[in-house]
C-alpha cells in the first residue's frame, strides 16, 4: 500500500496504478466530513498557491476545485480564457511560464485542446492537475466517479457500468474507461455507431447500439452529455431521434435490473440524455458525484502538496 | 578535372553496379570507366563509398517567398546537398504561391543565387490553389515550372481535377496530386485509429486518402492521361495504384520516409514534430507501403520535407501545423530499408534519382558521360546521430532528433562543384 503520491503531475489516468488509486480515494473518503463541517476549513494547506487556469468555461469543475482548494486553506486563484492573457494572443507557454514565474504550488488547468495540460506540466516545475483536455481525459472526475461507486456498491472490482453517449467526444468516458478497468470493473459503451470513436473495443470495453441490451446486467449506468449543436456538421439527426432511441427515461430502464444506480456528470441535458424523473429519483447519484468531487480534488490537491 | 576513383558506382539509368572511376570535365560527366589512370586531375579517393547520380528530392517546402523565417530557398538548399541531394523540386504553397510566371522566376532567380542545389519549381494547378480557375500551364512552363500541385491542397473539383490532366498531359507536363477528400478529412489531426481514440483527437481516416487516390486514377484512365500521387500513406492506395498498374493505367507514385517509419504512436506524447499531413498511419500501412515500395507501386522516395518554426509547432498539438523536414534524414532513413532486404541498394538509388527524374521529366538522374557532373558520394556504413541543431535547414522540426542512423551523404557534387563534403 502506498502512503505517499511520488508524482509531479496529475495528467491521466494511465499514470496512476492500482495503489495510488486506492491512496487517492481512502484520502478523499477522509476529507468528505470535512464538508459536513460548521465551520469547513482547515489548516492543512496554509500558504500554499493553488491557480486554477481555465482555458474552457466550466461552472462545477472550477468551483469544486476552488471549494477544494480554500476548505484546505490554500490561496486560490481563477484564471478564465475571458481574463486571460491568451485573447491577446500570448501562448500557452508564454502563460506557462509566466504563471512559473510567480511561485504557484500547483496548477490546474482545463483547456479544450488535448494534450494542453501535458505541454504545462512539461515547461512547469510546479505540479499540474488536467481538469479536463479537450475529449481526451478528465481524471478528476473519474476520480469522483470511482469513490461515489465504491461508497454506494462498497466495492469497485466485478461491477458491470454502462457509459452511454457520444463516447467520441467525451473526456469523462475516456477517463472513467481507464479508470474503472484498472479497478477491476467491467465496462460497456453504449451509443450511436456514429458516436463511437475506431477501435474502442481495444481499451477493453464491449461496444453496443443499443441502450437496453447495454443496461441490461449493469450496476452502474453513466449517462453522458449530448450536444450536437457543438458539432461542427451534424452526426446525428436530432435530439428528438436521439432521446427517442438513448435517452434513459422510464421505460429503458426498466431493461435494467432493480438496483441500478445512474451517474450523469453534468451539465444534464434533462430529456435529451436522461429523463427529469429518472435524473431526480432516488437511483440517482448525480448530486453525490458533486459532493464526493469536492472530496477527492481535496485529496489530489493535498497529496500533490506533499501530504501523507 | 575531376577524378572520383575506387567507388561503387550505382547508376540505375544505365544498370551500373561496379567498381568504377568518375571522370569529371567542365562540369560534365566525362567517363565512367574501370580502372581511369589518375592524370594531371584532382583526384578523389572514394574507395568503399558509393557513388551515385545526385540524388532527387522531388517533393519539398522551400517557403520562400512568404515564410522566410521558416525556410530560404538558400537555407533549403544548403539542407538539400547536406542530405545528398543535388536537386530538388519545390511546391507551390508559398506566400503568394506559385502560380503566375513571376513567382516560378523569382523561385529560380534565388536558387540561381543561392548556387547550392538545382531547384525545380511546381507550380500551381489552380490560382492561389484554390481549385477555382486553372492556372496558365503553358507560360508557368516556359518560365521554368516543371509539373503543376495543388499540393497542402486537394483538388476536389473532379471536373477541375479532369482538366487540369487534360491540359497538362496536353503539354507533356506532370501532374502531382495532393490526395484527401477534405469533408472526410476535416477537423482531424492524426490518423484514425487506436491511438486517436485513446488521445481523444479527432481522427483522419485512411478512406480520407484512398477515396481520392481512387479518383484520380479513374480520371487518368477515363482522359488516356497520367498523374503522380504525392505522399503515399496507406494500404487502401497502395492497393489501388499496384491495381492500376496492372491495368496499364499511367500512376505513379512517391511516398516519404516518415510513411514507413514511424506509426501514429509517436503522437501519444502529443509530440507535435510527428504531426504531418498526411498523418503518420498504422503498423499495417507501413508495411504496404514497403511491400509497395518492393514491387514497384511506389516508384519515389521524396521527403515532404516541410519546415516549421516553433511559432506553429510549440503550442497545443491541435494548433500545430503539419509537417516535418527531411531533407537532411532522408537517405539514412531509406537506407534502412536496404538493411531490412526490403529494396536492394539500387533500386532504393533508383527511386531517388532516374525515376524521379522521368516523372518530372527533367534529364537528370543519371551518369551518363555528357550529363551534368551531379554526383553523390555516400558511405553507407557511415554512423551518425541526429542531431536537429546541426541542420542546415532553419527550422528544427523533426521526429527523428537522437535516432542513431547509418549510412550518410559525405560528398555532394552539383554541375562538378564539390558543394558540400564530409570525406
Amino acid at each position: 500500500m502506498v502512503m505517499k503520491l511520488s508524482k509531479k503531475d496529475i495528467l491521466g489516468i494511465p499514470d496512476l496504478s492500482r495503489d495510488e488509486i486506492n491512496l487517492i480515494l481512502d484520502t478523499a473518503e477522509s476529507f468528505l466530513e470535512i464538508s459536513t463541517r460548521d465551520i469547513k476549513k482547515v489548516p492543512t494547506l496554509r500558504g500554499k498557491t493553488i491557480i486554477n487556469f481555465f482555458v474552457e468555461a466550466s461552472t462545477r469543475t472550477r468551483t469544486s476545485f476552488e471549494i477544494a482548494g480554500k476548505r484546505l486553506s490554500a490561496d486560490t486563484i481563477n484564471i478564465s480564457a475571458s481574463t486571460s492573457s491568451m485573447v491577446k494572443g500570448e501562448t500557452l507557454g508564454d502563460t506557462a511560464k509566466t504563471l512559473e514565474a510567480m511561485n504557484p504550488d500547483i496548477i490546474v488547468i482545463r483547456h479544450n485542446a488535448a494534450g494542453a495540460p501535458h505541454m504545462l506540466a512539461r515547461l512547469v516545475r510546479q505540479s499540474v492537475i488536467n481538469a479536463g483536455d479537450g475529449a481526451h481525459e478528465h481524471p478528476t472526475q473519474a476520480l469522483l466517479d470511482l469513490l461515489t461507486i465504491k461508497n454506494e456498491k462498497g466495492h469497485i472490482d466485478g461491477l458491470h457500468v454502462t457509459i452511454v453517449g457520444d463516447i467520441t467526444h467525451s473526456r469523462v468516458a475516456r477517463s472513467n474507461i481507464l479508470a474503472l478497468t484498472r479497478m477491476g470493473a467491467r465496462v460497456t459503451v453504449c451509443g450511436p455507431a456514429m458516436m463511437m470513436p475506431r477501435d474502442i473495443d481495444k481499451m477493453g470495453v464491449s461496444v453496443s447500439h443499443h441502450i437496453e441490451e447495454a443496461i441490461e446486467n449493469a450496476d452502474i449506468v453513466m449517462m453522458l452529455r449530448i450536444q450536437l449543436e457543438r458539432q461542427n456538421e451534424s452526426i446525428f439527426p436530432s435530439d428528438r431521434e436521439y432521446a427517442r432511441y438513448f435517452c434513459l427515461d422510464r421505460e429503458k430502464i426498466k431493461a435494467a435490473r432493480p438496483d441500478v444506480l445512474v451517474m450523469h456528470p453534468g451539465p444534464m441535458n434533462r430529456g435529451v440524455e436522461i429523463a427529469p424523473d429518472i435524473a431526480d429519483g432516488i437511483q440517482s447519484l448525480i448530486l453525490k458525484q458533486v459532493t464526493n468531487g469536492v472530496a477527492v480534488r481535496m485529496a489530489l490537491l493535498y497529496l500533490l502538496a506533499g501530504g501523507e | 578535372m575531376m577524378l572520383l576513383k575506387g567507388g561503387r558506382v550505382i547508376d540505375p539509368s544505365q544498370h551500373i553496379d561496379e567498381k568504377r572511376d568518375i571522370l569529371i570535365e567542365n562540369g560534365k560527366i566525362s567517363t565512367v570507366e574501370k580502372d581511369t589512370p589518375v592524370a594531371e586531375t584532382e583526384c578523389i579517393d572514394v574507395t568503399n563509398m558509393i557513388v551515385t547520380p545526385g540524388l532527387i528530392d522531388m517533393h519539398t517546402h522551400l517557403r520562400e517567398p512568404g515564410h522566410e523565417y521558416k525556410e530560404t530557398i538558400r537555407s533549403g538548399t544548403e539542407a538539400a546537398v547536406a542530405g545528398g541531394f543535388t536537386a530538388v523540386a519545390c511546391m507551390p504553397n508559398t506566400q503568394p504561391v506559385n502560380d503566375n510566371r513571376s513567382v516560378t522566376e523569382f523561385i529560380l532567380k534565388q536558387a540561381r543565387c543561392s548556387n547550392l542545389a538545382h531547384v525545380y519549381p511546381v507550380a500551381a494547378i489552380s490560382r492561389s490553389s484554390e481549385g477555382k480557375i486553372l492556372t496558365e500551364f503553358g507560360d508557368l512552363h516556359d518560365a521554368g515550372a516543371v509539373a503543376f500541385s495543388d499540393d497542402g491542397q486537394p483538388v476536389m473539383n473532379s471536373r477541375m481535377m479532369r482538366s487540369a490532366l487534360e491540359y497538362a498531359h496536353s503539354l507533356g507536363l506532370p501532374i502531382i496530386s495532393h490526395c484527401e477528400d477534405l469533408f472526410l478529412s476535416q477537423g482531424g489531426h492524426m490518423n484514425e485509429g487506436f491511438s486517436s481514440t485513446q488521445l481523444g483527437i479527432e481522427g483522419i481516416p485512411t478512406i480520407a486518402e484512398d477515396i481520392m487516390v481512387m479518383r484520380d486514377i479513374a480520371l487518368a484512365e477515363y482522359t488516356r492521361t497520367s498523374v503522380h500521387i504525392a505522399h503515399v500513406s496507406t494500404t487502401g492506395s497502395v492497393e489501388a495504384i499496384r491495381g492500376a498498374k496492372e491495368k496499364g493505367i499511367k500512376v505513379t507514385a512517391e511516398t516519404a520516409p516518415h510513411y514507413f517509419t514511424l506509426t501514429d504512436e509517436a503522437l501519444l506524447d502529443f509530440s507535435t514534430n510527428a504531426k504531418v499531413y498526411p498523418p503518420l498511419r498504422s503498423a499495417k500501412d507501413i508495411e504496404a507501403i514497403k511491400e509497395g515500395l518492393k514491387d514497384g507501386t511506389i516508384d519515389a522516395i521524396a521527403s515532404d520535407h516541410a519546415p516549421h518554426s516553433s511559432i506553429e509547432k510549440d503550442v497545443e498539438f491541435i494548433f500545430a501545423s503539419n509537417g516535418l523536414i527531411g531533407l537532411e534524414t532522408s537517405l539514412a532513413l531509406s537506407l534502412k530499408l536496404v538493411d531490412e532486404g526490403i529494396l536492394t541498394i539500387a533500386t532504393l538509388i533508383e527511386k531517388m534519382t532516374v525515376n524521379p527524374a522521368r516523372i518530372l521529366n527533367i534529364h537528370k538522374g543519371t551518369l551518363e558521360p555528357g550529363s551534368d557532373a551531379d554526383i553523390t558520394v555516400i558511405d553507407p556504413q557511415r554512423r551518425w546521430t541526429v542531431d536537429i541543431n546541426t541542420f542546415r535547414s532553419k527550422s528544427r522540426n523533426s521526429p527523428f532528433d537522437g535516432w542513431k542512423l547509418k549510412g550518410k551523404a559525405v560528398m555532394t557534387i552539383v554541375g562538378g562543384d564539390i558543394k558540400y563534403r564530409e570525406l
